[in-house]
């Protein structure tokens, strides 16, 4: 069948630049160019290029330039082009559209609308090249009170603590499998997080066995609904567990690893057969209730000796907050919460792009509802999906998260540029594919280091915006709302997030 | 739409004068130097806020729970009103054993001052609240009157001592009140107020008290929203628009209801900082980082000194990297606190010891025959 969808986008070879050293041809795993030895030059083909930028960097010429296809629809403001390409692909194969990355419609974006606060006069501003600046945080459950018995100056602590996870800067790489992403990219994160004093997740792929010893320290470990990779070790050797119920890609959908993604090693990581699918149930099968997720959380616990904080991972939905509460008291110590910008390596278009709400919404209203009952101390949030850069860092925790995930930006530290091909496999930068040629592009002293750079730099800027709140310690910024303003949100917004319009 | 009123929190940002003598052997002395004192640091306050505390001044009723009640309105009849609206609460919850209008100077400068009344009060505690400890008991009524009741506001609950305040500079609310002639304590506190971004209000005036705890505070909390939810959580409404308010309550909730010596309370609202605590021997370094982790929500962040008051007790506290004077001194018995340490010199020339306290080091002058 002819199809009638446009090229996306519109390759431009600059003949007087182009060595024919092909180059690019090598690079796209696409097959989007192609060397002709009769005419000597290289022919590119739009409808196969992906839009990923790679042969653009790669070009020793400069001789490539990839743009958005010229070629438009006649103008329509209901029928977009993506609406109308959409319709014909599906036209042409009766399925449903998949795709990767997050959520990249023009819903509000919320950090873009809110302003911080400075010191002026009152209260100095503190530099923090001169003066301590600290970001040390604490991820896990506090008591109420903390009993001590003193006997003449010397304290003894009579209160049994909870397991807490230290970070030195709040945040966290976030759950990205071993078989959705290659070795190379999942040892990358780990490189860099253990480095610079941080975790990252290995999301539900299990943990490869030679990696445990080494980076297990700075390791989250997941449970999922298909509970690929999980044993008593992979539990153990972690510093926490995190079970995730959803996604904030894709609230209420399972996962789908195709069976081409599925090599020895990814295979043996996760404890299936090689080839074969993996599949994560949409629910987890023994979690139907709340009730059930307790006996979930309380079998870890039992699991890891109750050494180890228990995070839960939900989606950002409508009713989360009420459910956040539950998930409090059925005994997490840590909640990690995902909202609708958050990313995935495959997921049904029409769930990613409408499903789930967004994350500084969601962040509020959690810390609120748990002040109002009383138990926000009892546990931590991390509030994931759609965190950009350092100053997104800074209002969520301002708005009472205790820390962020990043999944999508430590991808595009790695050099991800959002083509939104994860799914295919096919990831020409060699973060999201098991095809050993493409993932062996990924250099994990290369990539972890750019890793740890991002945390630097972000760490740095925190400290700059907490410094000119007049703040040295990020305790005090938590829940802070005093320090944010919003521009441009309607009355219910700035309720729902607690904070006052500028000027007010 | 029509603007709906949101739940805003409010800030008041000050820097202030702040003053404290103690008698350490427990002789009551009148206010009249702790007046002079303050005067002395007249230009640090802007004459819209001044306030006393004072403690052992009622020892003909030092088994009772002082309550020093302000009455607002906008003249006498209203605030007489507001007071007769209070008062069956009042009976309702507590059996008043005396009660009587606060003397005043009715000449005196101060600008609107409200209708202040004081009561000596027992708890009468009835139903689920009978098994409620007196202390909690008076801190939930607080509370009560505080954010349920109008125009009626609670200044001070402790016993054998009480608050006095409003809008004026510290030495004409002194006056006002007649606290060089009526009174007599072991320890006076003192405030003087540059308040510089609300309108200046009688109940926004320090010290701000909780039972017999006192806090008079020279700084801006920049940590308050996290200190406030903090407490929120633990039933402390704030509602005097103030950011001390925050520390009075943080020092009710870590002294009295979790019994925390001064010293860990100290290293709770100024902590020594990571580098130090990581470097300290394993014992201490324990300790301090598990304060952290369950306290840091109540970390006073941002410039502050402060002197909390209490009953045999007096302790000056500064921001742990020490953004606002403080100085302490000693003569014989005498204890003093001061923002400047000519104001000390002015009523103490000849002192024993005179020092400036390391941030986040709390000093603690106590009663010596406390029992």
């Amino acid at each position: 069948m002819k199809s009638f969808v446009f090229p996306e986008f519109h390759i431009i070879r600059d003949e007087a630049k182009c060595g024919q050293c092909r180059g690019c041809e090598r690079q796209c795993a696409f097959g989007t160019h192609t060397y002709d030895p009769v005419q000597d030059r290289l022919i590119s083909d739009d409808y196969k290029c992906a839009g990923c930028q790679r042969c653009v960097v790669f070009c020793p010429k400069n001789a490539i330039e990839v743009r958005p296809t010229p070629s438009p629809y006649r103008a329509n403001a209901s029928w977009s082009r993506e609406k109308m390409e959409d319709l014909k692909k599906q036209a042409e194969t009766g399925g449903v559209i998949l795709t990767g990355c997050g959520n990249d419609k023009p819903f509000r974006i919320y950090w873009d609308h809110i302003v911080l606060n400075a010191s002026q006069v009152t209260n100095p501003s503190i530099d923090p090249l001169r003066e301590p600046m600290e970001l040390r945080t604490f991820l896990g459950a506090k008591p109420d009170i903390m009993e001590v018995k003193t006997d003449n100056g010397d304290v003894e602590i009579r209160t049994k603590l909870s397991p807490n996870l230290v970070i030195e800067t709040p945040i966290l790489f976030s759950a990205m499998s071993y078989g959705a992403i290659s070795y190379n990219a999942f040892r990358s994160l780990a490189t860099a997080a253990c480095r610079s004093g941080t975790y990252f997740n290995t999301g539900e792929g299990g943990l490869p066995k030679e990696m445990r010893e080494k980076f297990g320290k700075c390791a989250i470990v997941q449970v999922a609904s298909g509970r690929f990779g999980i044993d008593a070790e992979y539990l153990n050797c972690a510093s926490a567990v995190e079970i995730k119920v959803g996604q904030g890609a894709k609230p209420g959908i399972g996962g789908h690893l195709p069976g081409e993604k599925v090599s020895a090693e990814v295979a043996s990581t996760r404890m299936i057969p090689a080839g074969t699918d993996a599949i994560s149930p949409a629910p987890h099968h023994d979690i139907y209730s709340i009730e059930d997720l307790s006996m979930l959380i309380y079998a870890l616990k039992e699991a890891t000796n109750y050494e180890k904080p228990i995070s839960v991972k939900i989606a950002a939905v409508h009713n989360f907050a009420a459910i956040g509460s539950g998930i409090v008291r059925a005994g997490a110590d840590i909640i990690a919460i995902d909202g609708l910008r958050g990313g995935t390596g495959a997921a049904p278009k029409a769930i990613r792009d409408n499903v789930g709400i967004p994350i500084e919404l969601a962040i509020s209203s959690l810390d609120r509802r748990l002040r109002n009952e009383g138990i926000r101390n009892r546990c931590s949030i991390i509030a994931a999906g759609g965190i950009r850069c350092s100053a997104d860092i800074v209002k969520a925790i301002a708005l009472g998260a205790d820390a962020v995930y990043i999944g999508t930006s430590a991808l595009i530290a790695m050099g991800c540029n959002l083509c939104q091909k994860c799914n295919t496999g096919k990831c020409n930068w060699g973060i999201c594919t098991q095809d050993p040629r493409l993932a062996g592009r990924l250099n994990v002293d290369i990539a972890s280091q750019r890793l740890s750079n991002l945390l630097q730099a972000w760490s740095h800027e925190i400290s700059e915006m907490m410094g000119g709140m007049g703040i040295n310690a990020l305790e005090s910024l938590r829940g802070n709302r005093d320090h944010l303003r919003g521009v441009g949100l309607y009355e219910w917004e700035l309720e729902v997030m607690g904070i006052k319009g500028a000027g007010e | 739409m029509p603007r709906k009123r949101r739940e805003l929190y409010n800030k008041e940002i000050c820097a202030c004068s702040i003053f404290g003598a103690m008698n350490r052997d427990g002789e009551r002395f009148t206010g009249e130097g702790v007046m002079k004192a303050i005067a002395n640091m007249h230009v640090r306050g802007n004459g819209l806020g001044g306030g006393f505390a004072a403690y052992g001044i009622y020892p003909e009723h030092k088994d009772y729970y002082a309550f020093h009640l302000m009455f607002t309105g906008s003249n006498a009849e209203a605030r007489m009103a507001a007071k007769k609206d209070f008062d069956p609460y009042l009976c309702e919850n507590f059996d008043v054993v005396f009660d009587e209008e606060i003397p005043h100077r009715d000449e005196s400068t101060v600008s609107d001052p409200p209708l202040v009344w004081r009561y000596f009060v027992t708890p009468h505690k009835q139903g689920e609240e009978a098994t409620l400890s007196d202390e909690d008991y008076i801190v939930a009524k607080v509370m009560h009157v505080n954010t349920k009741i109008d125009n009626a506001y609670v200044f001070s609950s402790g016993k054998n001592m009480g608050c006095f305040k409003g809008v004026g500079y510290p030495e004409e609310i002194g006056e006002y009140f007649m606290l060089d002639r009526l009174y007599q304590a072991y320890t006076w506190t003192v405030h003087g107020r540059f308040p510089t971004n609300t309108q200046a209000w009688w109940g926004g005036a320090h010290p701000f008290s909780l039972l017999d705890t006192t806090v008079v505070h020279n700084g801006e909390i920049s940590s308050y929203g996290t200190n406030r939810w903090y407490l929120e959580m633990y039933g402390y409404a704030c509602t005097l628009q103030t950011d001390t308010e925050v520390i009075a309550y943080a020092a009710d909730l870590l002294m009295r209801r979790q019994n925390l010596p001064i010293e860990l309370v100290a290293k709770i609202l100024a902590p020594p900082i990571w580098n130090s605590i990581d470097r300290m021997n394993e014992k201490e370094k324990k300790l301090l980082t598990t304060l952290r982790m369950v306290y840091g929500p109540l970390l006073m962040n941002g410039p502050f000194s402060i002197i909390i008051g209490q009953t045999g007790k007096m302790i000056g506290l500064t921001d742990r990297i020490r953004l606002r004077p403080l100085t302490a001194a000693t003569s014989g018995s005498m204890f003093y606190l001061s923002s400047e340490e000519a104001a000390i010199r002015l009523i103490s020339p000849q002192l024993d010891s005179v020092w400036t306290p390391n941030g986040g080091e709390p000093v603690v002058g106590e009663l010596n025959n406390m029992t």
